[in-house]
């Protein structure tokens, strides 16, 4: 799994590729917390298009995310899902708790 | 996969696909899905099908990992491949059957059972996805070792229509 960061409009866009599973949903977990809770920034987008496989560990940090910011105030954006993590949150019904969008402009307009 | 002109190594039959031995490491975790993957696919499972096989096999490892080793590393865990062919003609490949062994903890019985989905939470979803991808899901323990068994077939309904009618 690869993870990089980008800034725009004081908001924060986390590029996620490769596989989220075991071994890497903590690296996640940490940068998520990082920019919800102790840098306070209040729209942090996942861009999860060249994600191939997201496990439930995965998830879970994801839900900790969402947590989190709703803990905060501020906003946990997904958008770009591939059709595995797609199905995934569609296994873990969680599909409409998160905010998802298709592209990234719709993410960075909403 | 059958030597040619030898004997197969113990543990092997006609219909086992592949054989590993690993270590309760994540990092060994993409290893195994690769070649699940490619087991599944050389039974002509679609590729969503392939994919729920392949969650499958990994929650499961997880699971040996976090809860029977408690993130303990470098303790084995072995997992097997089979083809499952048609008990009619003993021929026909109706399915694939993955065997995981390990020697952890005994599983607790509550534990197995998941968690209601409507409790927005981290955690405990990996049972969930192994019950709603595979046909069968069976833990059992002997000799100090868990066992989990995890079936898909090619065609499900004619197995449940054939299990309604005996």
């Amino acid at each position: 799994m690869k993870i990089a960061a980008r800034e725009t409009q004081g908001s924060t866009i986390f590029d996620v590729s490769g596989d989220i599973d075991l071994a890497h949903s903590p690296e996640m977990r940490k940068a998520l917390l990082g920019e919800i809770k102790e840098k306070k920034v209040p729209k942090v987008f996942l861009n999860l298009r060249e994600v191939r496989y997201i496990d439930s560990s995965g998830i879970a940090s994801l839900v900790e995310g969402l947590k989190a910011s709703r803990d905060v105030g501020s906003r946990l954006i997904l958008f770009g899902l591939s059709t595995s993590v797609r199905e995934v949150m569609q296994l873990s019904r969680l599909q409409k708790i998160f905010e998802i969008y298709d592209s990234e402009e719709q993410a960075l307009a909403s | 996969m059958k030597k040619s002109g030898g004997r197969l190594p113990k543990g092997f039959d006609s219909d086992t696909l592949v054989k590993l031995e690993m270590e309760s490491n994540p990092e060994c975790l993409c290893l195994v899905r690769a070649t699940v993957e490619r087991a599944s696919e050389v039974l002509h499972f679609q590729e969503s099908e392939t994919r729920a096989i392949v969650r499958s096999v990994d929650e499961a490892l997880a699971n040996v990992m976090r809860h029977a080793y408690k993130g303990a590393p470098g303790r084995p865990i072995e997992i097997t491949c089979r083809r499952v062919r048609s008990p009619e003609n003993g021929r026909e490949p109706v399915g694939i059957e993955i065997l995981l062994h390990d020697r952890g903890a005994k599983a607790d019985p509550k534990k197995l059972k998941g968690r209601p989905l409507d409790e927005i939470r981290p955690g405990g979803l990996g049972l969930h996805f192994i019950r709603e991808s595979m046909d069968v899901v069976e833990f059992s323990r002997k000799n100090g070792k868990n066992q989990l068994r995890l079936l898909k077939y090619l065609h499900p309904a004619a197995h449940k229509a054939r299990s309604v009618g005996e």
